[in-house]
């Protein structure tokens, strides 16, 4: 057995009064394909907000590659982590988004190439050879020089992709990527992340409501109910076989 | 014909105006930009010292008239301070430039935030430095909404700097009254060939500020 590539430790997350999240433990092992369902504000989103550091928790430890995300040491203390650590573990993390959040003043070939560029400071062809493969790969290989007003939300999305993996993160995450398209374009965008799922070695949190992709593709799932994570284990363990009624319930409204 | 003969008349001795009118234009223009990016940056800064501070200069030069700051840096700082703050060309710059500057930065600091926050989030997930984010992401955005307003208050400028004459300088509309108070009974075709001067200055300023719409609307809205 692997050691986890993430690890949460008895994670709170309060935003106000408002507890949102009430202790999650969980270990990802690398490679390994997690998919998140529960029902609407149950705190999905907040989960792997705080693994991007977007959301900083109200207490417990989120280890990311036996890095303490949230806190460094300091005159051996545990401190509040500053900008230049949190800038350390996050290389490792990559995330698609709900509402794709492309570049629009870039050509999605500068969306792809901007980060590699200025961050990782590699090497300007390089990564324009890789962005045009990984572009070329989420099918969007002709349309390197457009904008992104001109691409249909399905392809924006997997622009999204191509550009979160441009950066070769050990661990991607997806906020229901699939929830502000249109019905007829969720297919393509499955389709890539099936195809990078199947072929990539990065550990992926995959938060979606689409029950057969989760249990295509996911080796475990979590289900996340009032703050917790009310049931785990295989897709079809979860999906097929739990007998929590709170989950009888939630999945029965998806499986109509 | 006597207007036309008029007209061959004082055009030319209007235009002589030009000069200081353009040239007053273009220094405020500039210096005004320069401000309206320090302060709007400013004001958005993490530092509550430096955030106060450029409140403070744009409250104050935004709730208080350009003629009153022309008069104050004219006439009150010498005397009061002993000391001169420069020619008039300069002083006219200088407070054209802090007074528009203010206005500006508020356009600065409002395009800024207006920036998309999923814009902010995608590139921290791409782990860009806070400059980066900034320099990469949020300020080319934003300076494509900032364009049209910043046409726009080019023009309010240039009509700003008519106040020049009132600190003896020898603008265009400085010739006018000269030509005016020699010859009364013309006032009206004076006035109006001011009128015509200024116009034709705005032209450019005015298709700049439509080109600057087309930009901005293009470049942002995913
Ligand atoms: N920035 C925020 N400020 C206040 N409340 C928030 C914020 N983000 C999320 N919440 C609240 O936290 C709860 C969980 O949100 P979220 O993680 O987005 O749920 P999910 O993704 O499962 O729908 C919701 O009740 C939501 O209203
Ligand atoms: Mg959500």
């Amino acid at each position: 057995m692997s050691e986890p590539i993430v690890k949460f430790q008895d994670v709170h997350k309060s935003f106000g009064d408002i507890k949102v999240l009430k202790g999650i433990n969980l270990d990802i092992k690398p490679a390994e394909k997690v998919a998140v369902i529960g029902p609407s504000g149950s705190g999905k989103t907040t989960i792997i907000r705080m693994l991007m550091t977007l959301e900083e928790p109200t207490s417990g430890d989120i280890i990311v590659d036996s890095t303490n995300l949230w806190k460094m040491e300091k005159k051996g203390k545990m401190v509040k982590a500053n900008e230049k650590h949190l800038r350390q573990v996050r290389g490792d993390i990559g995330m698609v988004f709900q509402h794709f959040n492309l570049f629009p003043h870039m050509t999605i070939l500068e969306n792809c190439m901007t980060a590699p560029i200025h961050v990782k400071k590699e090497n300007k062809e390089e990564v324009r050879e890789r962005a045009i493969q990984m572009l070329d790969r989420v099918g969007l290989g002709d349309k390197l020089n457009n904008y992104p007003s001109q691409l249909s939300g399905g392809q924006k999305q997997r622009v999204a992709m191509a550009r979160a993996l441009v950066m070769r993160p050990k661990i991607m995450l997806f906020d229901e990527v699939t929830s502000a398209l249109d019905p007829e374009l969720v297919g393509e965008v499955l389709e890539v992340i099936r195809d990078i799922a199947k072929h990539d070695d990065m550990a992926m949190v995959l938060v979606t409501h689409e029950m057969d992709f989760a249990l295509d593709i996911a080796d475990k799932v979590l289900f996340l109910d009032e703050g917790v994570i009310a049931e785990q284990g295989t897709a079809s363990q979860v999906i097929e076989h739990s007998t929590n009624e709170r989950l009888q319930g939630f999945l029965h409204r998806f499986r109509r | 014909m006597v207007t036309i003969n008029a007209i061959i008349d004082i055009a030319p001795q209007l235009a002589r105006g030009l000069s200081v009118t353009v040239s007053v234009l273009l220094a405020s223009a500039i210096f005004a930009y320069l401000m309206a990016f320090i302060a709007g940056l400013s004001r958005l800064s993490k530092n509550t010292f430096i955030r106060k501070f450029t409140g403070l200069y744009v409250e104050v030069f935004r709730g208080t008239s350009l003629i009153v700051q022309l008069f104050w840096l004219y006439y009150a700082i010498p005397m009061l301070f002993g000391i001169q703050l420069g020619s008039n060309w300069w002083i006219g710059v200088i407070a054209i430039g802090l007074n528009y500057g203010a206005y500006l930065s508020e356009v600065v600091r409002g395009s800024i935030l207006s920036v998309a926050k999923g814009q902010t989030e995608a590139a921290t997930a791409l782990n860009m430095s806070s400059f980066q984010r900034m320099r990469l992401i949020i300020f080319p955005q934003a300076v494509r909404m900032m364009l049209p307003e910043f046409s726009n208050y080019t023009i309010q400028m240039l009509k700003g700097t008519s106040l020049v004459s009132l600190i003896g300088m020898t603008d265009i509309l400085y010739y006018g009254d000269i030509i005016r108070s020699t010859n009364l009974s013309q006032a009206p075709l004076v006035y109006l060939l001011v009128l015509v001067f200024y116009f034709i200055l705005a032209l450019p300023l005015i298709w700049l500020t439509r080109k600057g719409e087309t930009i901005s609307k293009k470049g942002v809205a995913s």
